[in-house]
């Protein structure tokens, strides 16, 4: 990377820890004037944690950052502060967006620079500040409704004035983390001519995402990051997606050009596009003769989210004994509802849940997990553990009843909790293998562990393996891995959800997309692979 | 005449009620719970007892009750903003700080365990309960614009933006550059002020102080704070609601229609079915009592 | 509103099924973030304290060696730290027990009142002479039904419809006292007088019955009751399943659904029995001291409850400790009254609770980064 002199931006050698974590470790990144510049990684790759650093949430541990002025010269702006930042006219579009719901367009946009009348007073003047986002929205192409509440807005109305704020106070540099995360196709194209528009008038962009397609698409410039570095800086035009994914996961993916047609693939995919298809067409799944009856059965379902409005859409499928069903997709695209809902711990909208052929459609979560229902939650910290709990405490969460003696004391049973707290641990290698340590002692791996001991150590029919492996060592990794390849082996049904496409890869029988809140895709392990599945998981490719 | 009557009785019950919820409308609606108006109540009594008794004249009263609503506003607020305390623990402390206090001071200053000496309040020697008397009553007034007054800085002012917004999402504020800190310590400091204020019109009034005079008028101001939506024109009703149903109970204390006890309990049972859901959903300002970022 | 319950201690030895082996390590660092706060807050509140007595122009140590001599230094004053013991313990545990489920119960003093009043109507209505094991059992009944009907009214509240417990507590007090006393004053009292009439029987024994040197002193045998509360609330939250699914309530409401409890009936029902710990707690007025019911015979002490409860780590044998400690501050007050006045202790209470507040996330906030870098 030369440095020149119609750099933007540049970040040299940025370190950033949060305790234990180090979130970028030697990141740096040039931006020229007037570009589009794509910033990718894979999740945790650090590109959120460097946009932080430069729109001044935080303070890097050590490393270089300068940015243009207005008088078009580049400065050290080492340690300053959001205030800072944005007077030197850098503005950040969050994922989460930072709008007060309460409010009206026109009062978010000048808080914190509201307008005022004249006199001694100082009051808010309303119709000016009206006037000016009108205007704004007028001359950038974004439409909003100055006068609307926050809280009355679409998502892609809401993006709007996110970005409007950042013009408003003379933004001259935009960074938009994950912006198309929230949009709709048709909302995807209008953001990209804004965008365009934008520098056209010579202001930079910096765009964070993971999807290949956008960047290919939009972008002039690419920056890969990988563990908190920085691996390469391409040229779009100059580059393809497959180098670009090479650089992003560190070793060589074959992305079929992304853009084949699925009857160039031959006939074997299987898609469900609706639920009426309640089983895969056809076929057995990998390792096990077939059986009749599927151990768990989805119709019709549909779940509706604070977010959005149909989270799930329509889904159908099923879930034979002894096969892992894995399903592969980038996370937000509905796989945290469908497993809360199978779970009991999210209504359905419409459709059924069958469980053995049972209808628990209503049940509880206790009674699910009373039919056999097992469940590894994607969020331990939040949902499968009790931090301040001891291990052996945790390790009967879900199953307290089990071990209550009964009778009108209804006292818990110590000797069969800690009998179970030993005979788990020793089956699982927890370590440290004390069942009265806090939980929260435990490193993530074992932590995970302790979960998976709870889960699969009990009796049960269906487990919901929700991002399993997500923040746990290697050692541990292989452990659950063996541990869901044994379950399936004894003819346990098994539905796994993952954002680690190897591990789906590895594990599965038959894997399914999901996009959209939509199954887009169902096919064998035999027929799949990164570069058959990547198409669909970016929304690239829809089953026919 | 009666109804004239009536009408004063309302008003003379209310100011203290107007004074307190200004002032909680103003904490909650910044994110810091109210619990603490009764407290600052009573310490702006004392002090304001303090001030009239040693300065000679009710406006010395008038600023020294001003200075101990914020006094305990100040502690309020570095508790829970600077040390992240729990606010309601926090708040019920104070309102124990606040009785413990004055009753200290009420023996170390005037040596009675029951009240002060008399002081000067405003209205010469009668403070007759007649409209006429009352208009002679700049606390009257003051407690008249407290309401609108906090309304009008809410939506009318850049600093009265900054507080609707921090209390309903911080981080959206923090983005834009502004301390949510600073804006949570002006809030508690005004709702110091103002509820202190509604201490001092009652011992202006009654010219002197007595242990607990406040009796719970903190808390009404918070139920009507909460009845009304925490929306200051709503609130200001509900404090007149509040009052008129009070000052009715007096004019039918001889025909002993319905016993006092339940007139008393008419604030806290509506602030129970606001809750409840009822009249409509009442939805606190969304950071209420949650820890800063 | 959301509150953010202060640090609950977890320890380690209390928790149900496990070997005996015990984790010094961990142990010993739960009692640290525990104690920590309360020891901090009692430095602070000393010092106040010593600033209060030097304005009012005494000696520090002439007042505090007062307070030791009145209270655990003569029988007498013993006896009445005991008897204002026994009441904060009820109001303190009932508060620690909702705290466990994450619930703020402000509403100690009118659920404390309600329990008396039950205990003096069913004193009203039951004939004399009957025996005390008869006796015991319906006055118990009736004091936790009175307070526990008030604590249900709150969880419901919350249960259904999302109604923030401080607030609906705090209502709660002031229509509750309300309505007691309007039922004390228009039908049962004595006249010229705020309390009933008195009970016929069933009254427990004062201490001084036994111990001739605690001659009067208001010290009886419902202490005994409170002890047994403490065992039983402590065997309920860490021996029983009802009791592990309330504190995982508490902890992490979100896990605790995930392991297939209802948070709202845990509400309901921590609520419930919240209030009904405070109401048996009248019964050291009603049964064993005046045997009737008085207006305002709570005192305060349901607020002074949330001191003891916090104090005391919300833990059951933690109250008592701390119950003992606030009592004997307040009864200290009354012996030095003679040198400073009484209300400085409710200065010293006050200024505990928000010592104790400030400095549990400060705490917290220092052992956590410590054990980062261990």
């Amino acid at each position: 990377m030369t440095p020149t002199d119609t750099a933007a931006i540049r970040l040299t050698d940025i370190h950033k820890s949060f305790g234990p974590v180090l979130a970028n470790r030697g990141a740096s990144l040039e931006v020229a004037r007037g570009e589009i510049h794509a910033l990718v990684g894979e999740n945790g790759a650090g590109k959120s944690t460097l946009m932080r650093i430069l729109s001044g949430m935080y303070t890097p541990d050590s490393g270089r950052m300068e940015v243009v002025d207005g008088s078009g010269v580049l400065r050290d702006v080492a340690g300053w502060s959001t205030a800072d930042a944005i007077k030197a006219g850098v503005g950040m579009v969050h994922q989460h967006f930072m709008l007060v719901p309460t409010l009206t367009v026109a009062e978010n946009l000048i808080l914190g620079a509201e307008l005022t009348k004249d006199g001694p007073l100082r009051l808010l003047d309303g119709a000016r500040a009206v006037e000016q986002v009108d205007a704004l929205s007028h001359r950038t192409g974004l439409r909003v409704n100055a006068s609307q509440l926050v809280s009355q807005l679409s998502v892609g109305e809401a993006q709007r004035v996110e970005i409007l704020k950042t013009l408003y106070r003379g933004a001259r540099i935009l960074i938009l983390d994950e912006p198309t995360a929230v949009l709709s196709p048709p909302e995807v194209a209008e953001l990209w001519q804004v965008l365009r528009q934008m520098r056209e008038r010579g202001e930079t962009i910096v765009l964070i995402t993971h999807k290949l397609d956008e960047v290919m698409s939009i972008s002039d410039t690419v920056t890969v990051m990988r563990h908190g570095r920085t691996i390469s800086r391409l040229r779009t035009a100059e580059t393809t997606p497959q180098e670009i994914a090479r650089e992003m996961v560190g070793r060589d993916v074959v992305l079929a050009g992304g853009l084949r047609r699925d009857a160039a693939m031959g006939e074997e995919v299987w898609a469900v596009a609706s639920s009426r298809d309640a089983a895969p067409a056809g076929g057995t799944s990998l390792g096990q003769t077939s059986f009749p009856l599927p151990a768990l059965e989805l119709r019709g379902v549909s779940i509706a989210s604070a977010r959005h409005a149909e989270a799930v859409r329509d889904v159908g499928f099923s879930v034979s004994p002894g096969e892992i069903l894995g399903i592969a997709g980038v996370e937000g695209n509905g796989q945290t509802e469908l497993i809360e809902a199978i779970a009991g711990l999210r209504k359905l909208r419409s459709g059924t849940i069958l469980l053995d052929h049972h209808d628990i459609t209503n049940a509880s979560v206790r009674a699910r997990g009373d039919a056999g229902l097992s469940h590894i939650p994607e969020d331990r910290h939040a949902r499968g553990l009790i931090l301040d709990y001891t291990v052996a405490d945790n390790l009967i969460l879900g199953q307290q009843h089990r071990f209550a003696r009964g009778g009108f004391f209804n006292s818990l049973d110590g000797e069969r909790i800690a009998e179970n707290a030993r005979r788990q641990i020793t089956a699982f290698d927890i370590r440290p293998d004390d069942p009265i340590l806090p939980a929260r002692a435990l490193s993530g791996g074992n932590q995970q562990k302790i979960v998976v001991a709870r889960e699969m150590g009990r009796d049960f029919r269906v487990l919901l393996a929700a991002q399993p492996t997500r923040g746990v060592d290697v050692g541990a990794i292989e452990f659950i891995h063996a541990q869901l390849l044994a379950a399936r082996a004894a003819g346990k049904a098994i539905l796994l959800v993952s954002a680690d496409l190897s591990e789906i890869l590895a594990l599965s029988d038959r894997i399914a997309v999901m996009y959209g809140g939509r199954f887009v895709v169902v096919m064998p392990r035999a027929k799949a692979s990164e570069e058959v599945l990547g198409p669909y998981m970016t929304g690239a490719e829809r089953a026919a | 005449m009666p109804a004239l009557l009536f009408l004063a009785q309302t008003l003379r019950i209310a100011i203290p009620y107007l004074f307190a919820a200004a002032g909680g409308v103003v904490t909650e609606r910044a994110g810091l719970i109210g619990l603490t108006l009764e407290g600052y109540m009573l310490g702006g009594a004392f002090a304001a007892a303090l001030g009239s008794y040693y300065g000679h004249s009710a406006w010395f009263g008038v600023f020294a009750g001003v200075l101990g609503g914020v006094l305990l506003g100040l502690v309020y607020g570095v508790s829970a903003i600077r040390f992240r305390a729990d606010q309601v623990v926090v708040g019920i402390a104070i309102n124990l700080l606040a009785i413990g206090l004055t009753r200290f001071f009420l023996r170390l200053a005037f040596g009675s365990s029951s009240n002060s000496p008399r002081v000067p309040g405003f209205g010469g020697e009668q403070s007759g309960t007649g409209l006429a008397a009352l208009a002679a009553n700049p606390m009257i007034w003051l407690g008249i614009i407290a309401i609108p007054a906090v309304g009008w800085m809410l939506y009318r002012t850049p600093f009265g933006l900054r507080v609707r917004a921090v209390g309903e999402h911080p981080a959206a504020a923090t983005s834009v550059g502004i301390s949510v800190s600073r804006v949570r310590y002006a809030a508690a400091i005004l709702s110091g002020a103002l509820a202190g204020l509604g201490g001092v019109y009652l011992v202006l009034d009654q010219h002197q102080f007595t242990d607990q005079m406040t009796a719970g008028r903190g808390f009404i101001a918070l139920a009507a704070t909460i009845f009304g939506r925490w929306d200051p024109s709503r609130v200001g009703l509900a404090c007149l609601l509040f009052a008129a149903a009070e000052a009715l109970q007096i004019q039918l204390q001889g025909a002993q229609l319905v016993p006092s006890q339940f007139v008393e309990m008419i604030p806290y049972l509506l602030t129970i079915v606001a809750l409840a859901g009822v009249v409509g959903r009442a939805v606190a300002p969304a950071s209420l009592g949650k820890v800063s970022e | 509103m959301t509150m953010t319950s202060p640090e609950l201690s977890q320890n380690p030895k209390d928790t149900a099924g496990a070997g005996r082996t015990i984790s010094r390590a961990t142990a010993s660092a739960h009692l640290r973030e525990a104690l920590l706060p309360s020891l901090i807050a009692l430095l602070v509140a000393a010092i106040v304290g010593d600033i209060l007595i030097v304005v009012f122009g005494q000696s520090p140590g002439a007042v505090y060696r007062l307070l030791i001599e009145g209270t655990w230094g003569n029988s007498y004053g013993f006896g009445q730290v005991l008897y204002k013991a026994t009441t904060l313990t009820f109001t303190g545990l009932a508060i620690a027990f909702a705290l466990r489920a994450g619930l703020f119960n402000i509403g100690a003093e009118s659920q404390l009142a309600a329990g008396g009043f039950m205990a003096a109507i069913v004193g009203l209505v039951l004939p004399a002479g009957l025996p005390w094991i008869v006796m015991l059992p319906i006055y118990l009944a009736a004091a936790a039904f009175g307070g526990g009907i008030v604590g249900w009214i709150a969880g419901e509240l919350k249960a259904r419809f999302g109604a923030h417990e401080v607030i609906t507590t705090i209502m709660l007090n002031f229509i509750v006292l309300a309505l007691l006393s309007y039922l004390t004053s228009a039908h049962l009292k004595v006249p010229e007088t705020l309390h009933t009439v008195e009970i016929h029987s069933g009254a427990l024994p004062r201490l001084s019955d036994f111990i001739p040197a605690f001659h009067g002193s208001a010290a009886n045998l419902v202490m005994v009751i409170a002890i047994l509360a403490c065992v039983a609330a402590w065997w309920y939250l860490f021996r029983t399943r009802r009791g592990f699914e309330l504190r995982a309530v508490g902890l992490q409401p979100e896990a605790a659904e995930y392991g297939g409890v209802r948070p709202g009936v845990v509400w309901t029902r921590a609520m419930t029995i919240s209030g009904a710990i405070a109401g048996l707690g009248g019964l050291n007025f009603v049964l064993g001291y005046k045997h009737y019911y008085e207006e305002g015979f709570a005192g305060g002490a349901g607020f002074l409850g949330i001191a003891v409860a916090l104090v005391g780590g919300t833990h059951p044998l933690g109250v008592a400790l701390a119950a003992l400690l606030f009592a004997t501050i307040s009864q200290g007050g009354l012996a030095v009254n003679a040198l400073v006045p009484k209300q400085f202790v409710e200065v010293l209470q006050a200024v505990v609770i928000i010592a104790v507040a400030v400095s549990v996330p400060e705490v917290r906030r220092i052992l956590r980064a410590q054990r980062r870098t261990e």
